[in-house]
């Protein structure tokens, strides 16, 4: 009995230890950020770091460009992959018979497992000439064809996390749904889907996280070309991305110069980004799921 | 140039165990001096030794002496299909400071340029601001790649994207250049004359961009350092050189 008991003593610890592990890391990580990243404000004046230009080993830190161009490829590759990913999702879970889901799933699974670097390199020598000429543009280094890489590779995610989502809905609801006389069609789309709302929701926020902080293929096939993406037709010509910034760059730089501290400041800046993101989708969540309760009740 | 000097160290220790060479990087100016301060034997320098560090030299008794010891170009390369075979200096420098935009104010086809250049962090990028796109006018410090220049994290992604876009115009180390893309002939002056980038050009002194390679010891070298500089002027030191992309020397010039 003593025995017994002084084991679930160290297994909670453990998972205590654990739990709060994770926090304590994220915090570490963040304290590092703010003190590396810190004086590139007091080393670089505010509107230098507003600027537009982007060419360091000249002075010139305009962040503007880089963080113009990772949102303009995240929003651009959520925007692929939200919906392309529900939908499969949607077949894989409520429509496709049952030999074919036993093999799409896996098959899916597979593909969040090809390394960023292939995916990368395949980018550009297959995809990138291919939007050139099929969309008669100068280069096909561009922040289209990183958007598409990127939502190709948040649809693992978002697909397995939002099919498992649709799976945990009760059958009975689909049940209901369809002694009620709707469709099959209807059923999924004003039952289903929002009984897994959440679920669905979480498979986004992944994805999109996914697809912000990609390094290696969107170095490799946006052109890395720090312009400013006002232009309308910006979606279809070279970017910078922070991420790639840093990866390029970081490598070479002086321990302690500017430079050095300007990238920790990119870094700190794509972590306040992201955080911003999780934020707001976790309000969301937690509105949708208190609304759905009252709903219940 | 300090990849060059340790892929040297390293070969030539794998010969002679009982030399120990180390090598460390910080740029041609770092290396001169801590050779004028006495705490190295040999300075490595991608440029000439200047006048004022000979004067400094002088002052503390040293007398620097040169060696050339390998030699480095960058090519500027293009579509195969591009019909524009030579530029001048200055076309290249309007190119990449996005004055010139279009292929057919340099005798091209009516297609847009797209530029390529290597990340800033790499020296051939260095290079080529100062010597090409500043036109080696050290003072004009405004005069920048232009802003829609695509900067490639390898040799690779430059040859990649000028196999496939008859576009592109990228440039890079002679030794990284592949026979799928076409180098551009280059020279002075509109009039000519315009020379394709060789080991042989680059050697003779035709081809513009170009530079030679240093090391410097303070005095005639004695002992193990006479038989290092001579084993890197040797065809064995001379193909690492060619390994790493820079021009090897050709022996009697």
């Amino acid at each position: 009995m003593q025995k017994k008991r002084s084991f679930e003593f160290l297994i909670e610890r453990a998972i205590q230890v654990s739990g709060i592990s994770a926090i304590v890391l994220v915090a570490l990580i963040f304290m590092f950020l703010l003190r590396e990243g810190i004086p590139a404000f007091f080393q670089v004046p505010l509107d230098k770091l507003l600027a537009t230009r982007w060419y360091p080993i000249e002075g010139r830190f305009g962040l503007l460009p880089l963080i113009l161009g990772s949102l303009l490829v995240t929003l651009s590759a959520a925007l692929v992959a939200m919906p392309l990913g529900l939908l499969t999702a949607i077949f894989i879970a409520e429509i496709a018979p049952e030999w074919a889901r036993n093999l799409l799933k896996p098959l899916v699974e597979i593909l969040a497992g090809i390394p960023s670097v292939v995916l990368g390199f395949f980018g550009m020598v297959a995809i990138a000439p291919l939007v050139r000429t099929v969309l008669d543009i100068p280069t096909g280094l561009t922040a289209f064809t990183g958007a598409l890489l990127l939502a190709w590779m948040a649809l693992p995610t978002i697909v397995s996390v939002a099919e498992d989502a649709l799976d945990a809905v009760p059958n009975t609801y689909r049940d209901a749904g369809l002694a009620l006389g709707l469709t099959q069609w209807q059923t999924i789309w004003r039952i289903v889907v929002p009984a897994a709302r959440s679920g669905i929701l979480t498979a986004m926020m992944l994805g999109v996280g996914r697809a912000i902080g990609e390094t290696m293929t969107v170095m490799m096939v946006t052109g890395n070309a720090a312009r400013m993406p006002l232009t309308v037709d910006s979606l279809f010509r070279p970017i910078r991305t922070m991420t790639a910034t840093i990866a390029a760059e970081m490598g070479e730089v002086a321990n302690g110069s500017t430079h050095y501290h300007v990238l920790f400041a990119i870094g700190l800046t794509l972590f306040v980004i992201t955080f911003i993101i999780n934020m707001l989708a976790a309000a969301f969540v937690f509105r949708q799921v208190r609304r759905s309760e009252r709903v219940m009740s | 140039m300090v990849n060059l000097a340790l892929a040297w160290a390293e070969r030539y220790q794998e010969i002679h165990p009982e030399v120990r060479l180390s090598v460390t990087g910080g740029g041609s100016g770092t290396g001169i001096a801590a050779l004028l301060n006495g705490t190295v034997d040999l300075a490595n320098a991608s440029r000439r030794i200047k006048p004022e560090e000979v004067a400094e030299a002088e002052k503390q008794g040293v007398r620097p002496t040169e060696f050339v010891v390998a030699r480095d170009a960058i090519a500027v390369i293009v579509h195969p299909d591009n019909p524009v075979d030579h530029l001048t200096l200055q076309q290249i420098s309007d190119i990449y400071q996005g004055k010139i935009t279009n292929w057919r104010e340099v005798g091209g086809e009516d297609r847009p340029i797209v530029l390529l250049s290597r990340e800033t962090n790499s020296g051939t990028h260095v290079y080529f601001l100062e010597e090409v796109v500043r036109l080696g006018n050290a003072k004009a410090t405004d005069i920048l790649f232009s802003p829609e220049t695509l900067l490639m994290p390898s040799s690779e992604g430059i040859t990649a994207e000028v196999r496939q876009n008859p576009n592109a115009i990228g440039y890079d180390g002679l030794g990284y250049v592949t026979p799928e893309v076409k180098t551009l002939a280059i020279g002075f002056s509109p009039e000519g004359p315009f020379y394709q980038p060789s080991i042989e050009t680059v050697n003779r002194g035709e081809y513009p961009i170009a530079r030679d390679l240093y090391m410097y010891t303070a005095g005639e070298p004695e002992g193990a350092l006479k038989a290092y500089l001579a084993w890197i002027l040797s065809p064995e030191a001379q193909a690492i050189v060619k390994e790493l992309g820079f021009v090897p020397i050709i022996s009697g010039n």
